[in-house]
């Protein structure tokens, strides 16, 4: 820091915003990052994954979870990035296949929380089956699906929520096939909580992530983000800050959805932000546990009466 | 120890519990479903889980997922689904993550023929999964042997830190033979023992062949992922971390040939010609052999156990002793590319059968007349 600078100017460090020295280590949250993994992160300056990794570090600590007691699995892609640069069990897997890894997981932990990490090309495209059977099962894992309409990665590729008409690489002409609907996708097949909200909407998003992680049995937390990089880019929508303003005035409070007229609701073209499903579910674990427990009891008395324990 | 009446399926599966498997994910396909159905009636038992997972593509990535949990972990399948899982296995080389990978080989390509026996899946099996890579595969002759072998593969898998795969057949499979099991309490197990406290802990440590795996949720935060990695599992494309790592895995199990090369050399003094078998095949080459010697011919016969990582030194003092080696196989001649490899100047005659049916002792014997 150029101390002189700031004497030319007459400013305090506090009057010129410079965070104090000890910044990192004052912050709690902070202290779920990674400190002996260099940063910055592989995302491009103006991504939303950085505000939705926020986010959720915010909602493990609201919980109070210990850092052990965490694990994160993801597949491929920008979003599946982020365990790494966080500070708990990180399992970075093979594209598609997050919840099928964590699925093993936890069985193997119920008692971890086990939180996948995927983009919308990885949980949605590649990785599809595996979502549709880990909300069937309701199994307790927390579902983060980062959808940003795109491929981003690989340079910008329609996904399975590119909307209609828009462009991609490899849509050069405009897309022809309709997006999968990421929420009502997991509510038919199962999920026991279902949230959406945006990367402009931080709060809330850390909201929805503390109750999906405490939710027991398979939760979904859509966060919608954007990518200026390819898809902004060839869709001429404007830089980082336009496309984050965009989520801010395209999308709508379910509480202010709820109070629109049968009519309006039809016409409505906004993102809809809110707990869109809650439902109370066997989780999949713990019902296995009940076999676990009966099995091994009476393995037991059958042992006793052969006389070989 | 007790004497019972069993299929080689349903051994392969009391050996995983024998092993200390405690998880094992699966999806259905003929002629490996008896392993399955045996897993998930008998894990519970013992406090073990079973899962009937949506593919085969889950079933690999859910037992790398419960190893990572801390549970020894198995899945079985057949070729097409072998095939689906070789893209998880590669992530298991890379990540150094133990488990068994169970292919009852039928025959192939494709859905094929589900109900016969093939061995055509020898390749596969060494480099089904992309990139270069360490494997093992071991192949079991008879119904107590696939309970053996089963023991084995998870111990090799754990001790190394690969997942090894039990390549057996559709004959050893569905065939019945009594066995001897032992008490499971007096199975020998390999187990992980971490004894660096996790401030310094190093789950890809080059400074050994194998670095002691710490299971997650046990105080021991790290990172595994499928790219290359530094020693403490963080990505890197620098070659100063990668060539160690390289160097490491790939000669893991090269310098270890005593531990993982298993087979059986049985020399006759003066033999001119050998028979090299394995699997199902290796009794079709025994029945030959004993009517050969039954004549006065002598004969060596060499059955291989494991068959990746190659036992070329075997082979090649095998290949020394004689002039002449038969490779018989229930393929188009897989196995016997290998034997071609280190047999120098020795004739090696394939006999291949790959339509279902066994090589049988005629077809070996008409060999030795070509």
């Amino acid at each position: 820091m150029a101390e002189h600078i700031l004497e030319a100017h007459s400013l305090t460090r506090q009057e010129a915003q410079i965070p104090r020295e000890d910044w990192f280590e004052a912050s709690e949250t902070l202290q779920h990052l990674r400190k002996n993994k260099k940063f910055p992160t592989i995302w491009c300056s103006g991504c939303g994954l950085g505000v939705i990794m926020g986010a959720l570090i915010r909602a493990i600590d609201h919980l109070g979870l210990q850092r052990d007691q965490v694990a994160l699995v993801a597949g491929i892609g920008c979003t599946a990035r982020m365990p790494v640069y966080l500070d708990f069990n990180t399992l970075h897997t093979t594209h598609g296949r997050a919840l099928a890894f964590a699925t093993g997981l936890k069985i193997a932990r119920p008692d971890m929380k086990v939180i996948a990490i995927m983009g919308d090309g990885d949980a949605l495209a590649i990785g599809g089956n595996h979502f549709i059977h880990a909300a069937r099962r309701n199994i307790g894992i927390t579902a983060l699906v980062v959808n940003n309409a795109i491929y981003g990665m690989t340079g910008g590729q329609y996904s399975p929520t590119t909307p209609v008409g828009m462009r991609a690489t490899t849509a050069p002409y405009g897309n022809v096939e309709p997006p999968f609907p990421i929420c009502d996708l997991a509510i038919a097949a199962g999920a026991s909580y279902v949230a959406r909200s945006t990367a402009f909407h931080a709060l809330e998003l850390d909201k929805y992530l503390s109750e999906a992680i405490s939710n027991d049995g398979f939760s979904l937390v859509e966060a919608v983000s954007y990518c200026h990089t390819t898809y902004g880019r060839i869709n001429k929508l404007g830089t980082a800050a336009e496309m984050m303003r965009g989520l801010r005035d395209n999308s709508i409070s379910k509480t202010a959805f709820d109070k629109l007229s049968p009519e309006e609701q039809q016409a409505n073209t906004k993102i809809v932000r809110g707990v869109l499903h809650r439902k109370k579910r066997p989780e999949y674990t713990a019902i296995y546990d009940l076999i676990v427990q009966q099995q091994t009891h009476q393995e037991e008395i059958r042992l006793r009466n052969t006389g070989r324990h | 120890m007790s004497v019972k009446l069993m299929q080689g399926n349903e051994a392969i599966a009391l050996g995983a519990i024998a092993a200390g498997c405690r998880f094992y994910a699966g999806y259905p396909i003929t002629p490996s479903s008896e392993v399955a159905e045996v897993m998930a009636r008998e894990l519970p038992k013992v406090g073990g889980k079973f899962i009937q997972m949506e593919d085969e593509i889950a079933s690999m990535a859910a037992i790398i997922g419960a190893r990572v949990g801390g549970l020894k972990s198995m899945t079985a399948t057949s070729g097409p689904g072998f095939s689906l899982m070789q893209e998880n296995l590669g992530y298991a080389v890379m990540a150094e993550i133990p488990c068994v990978v169970v292919n009852v080989q039928r025959l192939g390509p494709s859905t094929g023929q589900p109900t016969a026996a093939s061995q055509g899946d020898v390749m596969q099996a060494r480099w089904g999964t992309h990139g270069d890579h360490p494997i093992i595969a071991l192949s079991p002759i008879s119904v107590s042997q696939a309970f053996d072998l089963t023991v084995k593969a998870f111990n090799l898998s754990e001790k190394y830190r690969t997942p090894v795969i039990l390549l057996t057949d559709e004959i050893i499979g569905h065939m019945r033979e009594p066995i001897e099991l032992p008490d499971f309490t007096t199975v020998e197990k390999y187990e992980h023992v971490v004894t660096e406290p996790p401030e310094t802990y190093k789950p890809y440590s080059n400074r050994t062949d194998v670095p002691p795996m710490a299971a997650f949720g046990r105080g021991y935060r790290y990172h595994i992922t499928g790219l290359f990695h530094d020693e403490v599992g963080f990505p890197t494309q620098r070659l100063d971390e990668v060539e160690p790592w390289l160097e490491r895995v790939n000669s893991k199990l090269e310098r270890n040939p005593d531990d993982i090369l298993l087979y059986q050399a049985d020399y006759q003094p003066g033999a001119r010609v050998a028979i090299l078998s394995y699997g199902a095949t290796a009794r079709t080459a025994r029945h030959a052999v004993k009517q050969m010697r039954a004549r006065g011919e002598k004969v060596n016969l060499f059955t291989a156990y494991t068959l990746w990582p190659f036992p070329e030194k075997a082979v090649e003092a095998l290949a020394d002793s004689v002039e002449r080696i038969i490779v018989p196989e229930m393929n188009l001649g897989q196995l016997a590319l290998e034997v071609e490899r280190v047999a120098g100047r020795r004739k090696v005659t394939r006999v291949n059968r790959a339509n279902g049916e066994m090589v049988t002792p005629d077809m070996i014997l008409a060999a030795m007349e070509r």
